[in-house]
């Protein structure tokens, strides 16, 4: 039985890949249980700065689902090159990606030059669709020209496979998919959290300090799935599909929608060990429904 | 941290919308009073972080409010049904801290979580004294079950319906100021009177909406005078001196 993935020219044992902000700096979660029964690993995004990111609250609660508005806190992409990834590296044989961000394409740049020079990154992941922060990755992420701007400039400098994370808050994914591909990247992932807004009707205000924040959890799963399947019919290169996975069975769902890796997010905040729980479903569940390599199953819709 | 299911044994109202949660199950990474678990309540997308009261190796107990539809469908929940529990979740309190005579402040429901510390401060020989603060009556919680520790409790209500009328601070002005150390739990603004108005060292216990409680998420961060710091996982207890109110 096959598990194991490419995504260009990295090797992955695996589909499953805890997503950006949901799974720290992976160092976090390396004594609750062993990291490498994961395919890979998607940093928490780091931006040139330290940031403190939005004031709290900045968790909400939604059905089957929730927003935040973190804001990108981290501590700079020194320290994630210089600290984060060698410890993590230590603990971990799988592919570490690293997310990055920014509020100007020099600082995107900045950004992916440093993580595509550290030695223990294997795929860089440029954050154009964050929606938390002010003037911020939403601008670019929401046209064409502006991410195929932000692309064709990280590609410049990236020496590691690139994959641009796609904002699903936009009138056409594909176009934005095909600009991007134009723009040299050689992987999608997709998609970032759908912006949303509660009120707390009793003391007539936004629960979140910030006012808005990303929509995510399982509730946007077929959200997901939808986009994945139109980007994987717009672009020829491999997407990693990301949106309200939970479970084995959503894995291989995202993968016939035309994911090479699966991205799990939320589901990571209620259940901290259900990237393990998945890896060690996929198997089982790839036998009763006669996978055997999942390869196969690959954007069959 | 740990993931397991537990038994509810009782499940039952013991002040205004405060409910007494006893449950059977392992509780091996509970290590230190202060430290709260997270319980996946049906129907809710995101865990409800809860400070534990006290346990024994088999058995734990929290008390919680009614705040909203995830704790309201807990207060449903009836003995023999199992709860999806993460345990050994915070820092706790750190007893050792305290050389001598400690001071410990709580307001409502924060004198749940600051049980298991009095009990470990009292076994280390220190004597305790408890300021208990509640808006009224009927919110008061566990103020028997501190006298029988062998704590030395002060109540305070904003009413008057018990103990001295007023705020914790009031009682603490009352009281001859020969502590060494305090510790604080309750409301931010009680805590942060506390604070204001001690000058011996001490920590309080933070608390603020979190996503994952396990300190992956980034989402309770609050700003410290030693930086950003995830309350989940960093605190919730924090020093004194590290805390900007």
């Amino acid at each position: 039985m096959v598990t194991e993935v490419n995504l260009c020219g990295v090797s992955l044992k695996n589909p499953v890949v805890p997503a950006s902000g949901t799974f720290g700096f992976g160092l976090e979660m390396a004594e609750v249980y062993d990291l490498n029964v994961l395919g890979g690993i998607s940093l928490k995004g780091s931006t040139r700065e330290a940031r403190f990111g939005n004031e709290c609250p900045r968790i909400a609660e939604t059905p089957s689902g929730m927003l935040n508005s973190v804001g990108l806190q981290n501590p700079g992409i020194d320290v994630l090159v210089g600290e984060k990834v060698p410890a993590l590296r230590e603990r971990f044989d799988g592919a570490i990606i690293a997310n990055v961000s920014g509020f100007s394409v020099e600082e995107y740049v900045h950004c992916t030059e440093k993580a595509s020079a550290c030695e223990g990154i294997d795929i860089v992941e440029v954050n154009v669709s964050c929606p938390n922060v002010h003037g911020g990755g939403l601008a670019f992420g929401t046209s064409a020209a502006a991410a195929a701007e932000v692309t064709a400039a990280v590609r410049k400098v990236c020496s590691k496979p690139l994959f641009v994370k796609l904002s699903p808050n936009v009138t056409d994914i594909a176009e934005i998919a095909r600009a991007c591909e134009g723009a040299g990247a050689d992987g999608l992932t997709l998609i970032n959290t759908i912006l949303g807004m509660r009120i707390d009707i009793k003391s007539r205000k936004p629960v979140l300090a910030n006012r808005m924040g990303g929509f995510s959890g399982k509730a946007v799963f077929p959200v997901a799935v939808r986009m994945v399947n139109q980007v994987r019919h717009a672009v020829s290169i491999p997407v990693m599909g990301c949106g309200g996975v939970s479970s084995a069975a959503d894995v291989i769902e995202m993968m016939m929608a035309g994911a090479t890796a699966v991205q799990v997010g939320a589901e990571n905040l209620r259940n901290p060990y259900v990237c393990k729980e998945i890896c060690e479903e996929l198997p089982l569940l790839m036998n009763e429904l006669k996978i055997n390599d999942l390869n196969e199953i690959i954007g069959i819709i | 941290m740990k993931q397991s299911k537990f038994i509810i044994r009782e499940n039952t109202a013991v002040a205004d919308h405060v409910y007494r949660l006893v449950l059977d199950g392992d509780t091996s990474e509970m290590k230190r009073g202060g430290q709260f678990v997270d319980l996946a309540i049906h129907g809710f997308f995101l865990r409800r972080p809860i400070a534990a009261q006290k346990w024994d190796s088999e058995s734990m107990i929290l008390f919680y409010k009614v705040v909203g539809n995830g704790t309201d469908v807990l207060s449903r929940m009836q003995a023999g049904e199992s709860l999806d529990i993460l345990t050994g979740l915070g820092n706790g309190f750190n007893a050792s801290a305290c050389k001598g005579k400690a001071l410990v402040v709580c307001g409502g429901l924060g004198a749940s979580p600051a049980f298991t510390l009095v009990k470990e401060l009292l076994l280390c020989g220190h004597d305790v004294t408890v300021v208990l603060g509640f808006n009224k009556y009927d919110d008061m919680i566990l103020a028997d079950e501190y006298r029988l520790l062998g704590a030395e409790v002060h109540i305070a209500t904003l009413d008057g319906s018990a103990g001295t009328k007023g705020f914790v601070t009031d009682v603490i002005a009352s009281l001859e100021n020969d502590f060494d150390y305090f510790y604080t739990c309750g409301p931010k603004v009680m805590m942060k009177a506390v604070c204001n108005s001690l000058d011996i060292p001490g920590e309080a216990s933070l608390e603020e909406r979190m996503g994952c409680g396990c300190g992956i998420c980034y989402g309770c961060t609050c700003h410290t005078t030693k930086g950003a710091k995830r309350i989940c996982a960093d605190g919730p207890v924090f020093k004194k001196e590290e805390i900007i109110w």
